[in-house]
């Protein structure tokens, strides 16, 4: 079970400016152990933000995104106490759902 | 046809005809289910021309001044973790993509921007060494393309 | 700063193309200003906070009645006076060491399970002992050093840290001092700080624990020191040994003063 993302989500103007931390190994598949064994690739392939229902974003994300991603984007319009949903899907079928208040 | 791209692309290095080559589409059209596609090829592609084969599209990209870098250092420490900052300033800008010249694969992340979303993206990626890092926007079904050079001192993927 | 303009005109004559090394600091000053915002260190912070508030070990107790050293359970502020004397211990613990004390004593671990993996490695080889860092140090950020010197054995710990840091060992004959003590010091492109100075030892202490970027993890300054003694090619410094409390004694007293701005992230 992975670690929550931690979310910001914050009016800036007329705009929510959205900022996301995960908690993800983001493993390349180019690494190796100490046996010599190739550790498997594990990471995030699709990221989606709603808010109020509509996508604000949609990702397709590769192994050279960073382990623990950092993210941060803006949308138009949300208001103080609206919900900003994030759900991230990894190449082993793992997900994920957290959710923030805009504040 | 291919070949002669291929060719091209071999010699060209960072030139004019390598981006004109960095053809994409690939991004879903409106109304498609966005949350589980992901474009394979794509991301598996291990040089400019398998890439170009993925992302599909014949279309000629254009270099622009109105794509912009911010919070993207010259030099990072470790290329681990290097921070990335692209807003595009062409009207009508639906995706950014970011891709990473000498990275064992090209592709790191496309980011689709429905209406309403502005048209920046901020967010951190490895880099194998120094590298060119390509931001490709699609605005208005066209694609546009800005280059900047991050110098690496400790390589980032292999650990 | 003398230093570096001297190496810049010696890189510029002997390789025009080389950037000179100021402004290479520059960009890498760049580079650690931009990392500094979504800092993976928070991550482990919640970790921590969750750990100190949950019911764990054999007596099913939360960590919520562990003295600090300013009083059961209170947290804020708590990391910038340590190491400290602890009487019930009658010796001087650093935060990691007062944390598997606590572990032991409230909560009925064994001190060999609290100190299970005690640096982390991946999602499957998790360190709770990081995670309670990351939370207790982040709750003392901005907050001023004031490491207390006044119990006999905090003044002894102090002293035995100051000869350690000078003290040359190993296949290399390598002291603390031979990288830290003195101005201008490089290792490729990392610049070394001079932990002679307030200053230099200032912005390291107060900088610790971070995550490492080139381990993926957070690290505490524990785990800095275990690593400049594998670098110096010493024996292994063992986890919460004298040893380390007395170093870190006389690095944390050495900062007194600087508002504390962990947990921080690095390289």
């Amino acid at each position: 079970m992975s670690d929550p993302m931690k979310i910001r989500a914050s009016l800036v103007g007329d705009s929510t400016e959205v900022k996301v931390l995960m908690s993800h190994e983001m493993e390349t598949g180019q690494r190796k152990d100490a046996q010599g064994q190739t550790i498997p690739a594990w990471f995030i392939q699709n990221v989606v933000v709603t808010h109020n229902g509509k996508t604000v974003l949609a990702a397709q994300w590769g192994t050279a995104v960073a382990k623990n991603p950092f993210l941060s984007f803006k949308f138009k319009g949300g208001a103080k106490g609206d919900k900003v949903t994030i759900s991230w899907t990894d190449n082993r079928g793992d997900k994920r759902t957290d959710e923030a208040v805009i504040a | 046809m291919i070949d002669r791209r291929r060719r091209t692309v071999l010699q060209s290095g960072g030139s004019a005809t390598l981006l004109g080559l960095l053809a994409a589409t690939g991004w879903l059209k409106p109304g498609e289910a966005r949350a589980e596609a992901w474009n394979k090829g794509a991301f598996d592609s291990h040089s400019m021309p398998d890439a170009m084969k993925a992302l599909g599209g014949t279309d000629s990209v254009v270099p622009s001044k109105d794509i912009v870098f911010f919070q993207t250092p010259e030099i990072a420490e470790n290329g681990a973790v290097v921070p990335i900052g692209i807003t595009s300033n062409i009207p009508k800008t639906e995706s950014i993509a970011i891709l990473i010249e000498k990275n064992p694969n090209l592709l790191a992340a496309v980011f689709d921007l429905p209406g309403g979303t502005e048209p920046t993206v901020s967010t951190r990626v490895k880099m194998a060494q120094t590298s060119n890092i390509y931001a490709l926007v699609k605005a208005d079904g066209k694609y546009y393309v800005a280059t900047k050079e991050v110098k690496v001192t400790l390589g980032g993927c292999g650990g | 700063m003398f230093a570096r303009a001297v190496f810049a005109l010696a890189a510029a004559a002997i390789a025009p193309a080389a950037i000179a090394q100021g402004s290479t600091a520059d960009e890498i000053a760049k580079y650690r200003a931009a990392l500094r915002e979504g800092n993976p260190a928070e991550l482990w912070q919640a970790r921590g906070e969750a750990l100190w508030r949950e019911k764990r070990g054999p007596k099913h107790v939360t960590l919520e009645g562990c003295d600090l050293g300013l009083g059961p359970g209170i947290v804020k502020g708590a990391y910038a006076q340590l190491p400290r004397y602890f009487a019930d211990a009658d010796r001087v613990m650093d935060l990691e060491t007062r944390l598997v004390w606590c572990m032991v004593k409230l909560q009925g671990y064994t001190e060999s399970d609290a100190k299970r993996n005690v640096f982390g490695s991946g999602n499957d080889k998790k360190s709770d002992l990081e995670a309670l860092t990351a939370y207790i140090t982040s709750e003392s950020r901005g907050v001023p050093m004031k490491v207390p010197l006044s119990h006999a054995k905090e003044m002894e710990a102090y002293r035995v840290g100051e000869k350690l840091f000078f003290f040359r060992g190993g296949t290399h004959d390598f002291a603390c001092a031979t990288c830290h003590g003195e101005e201008g010091k490089r290792i490729r492109l990392q610049d070394l700080p001079n932990l002679m100075t307030a200053e230099g030892a200032q912005k390291a202490y107060t900088t610790w624990p971070a995550y490492r970027v080139s381990q993926g993890e957070l690290r505490t300054f524990e785990w800095r020191l275990y690593d400049c003694f594998r670098q110096q090619r010493f024996p292994e410094l063992a986890f919460g040994s004298e040893a380390a409390i007395a170093l870190t004694m006389y690095l944390a007293r050495n900062a007194n003063g600087a508002p504390y701005d962990g947990p921080a992230i690095k390289r």
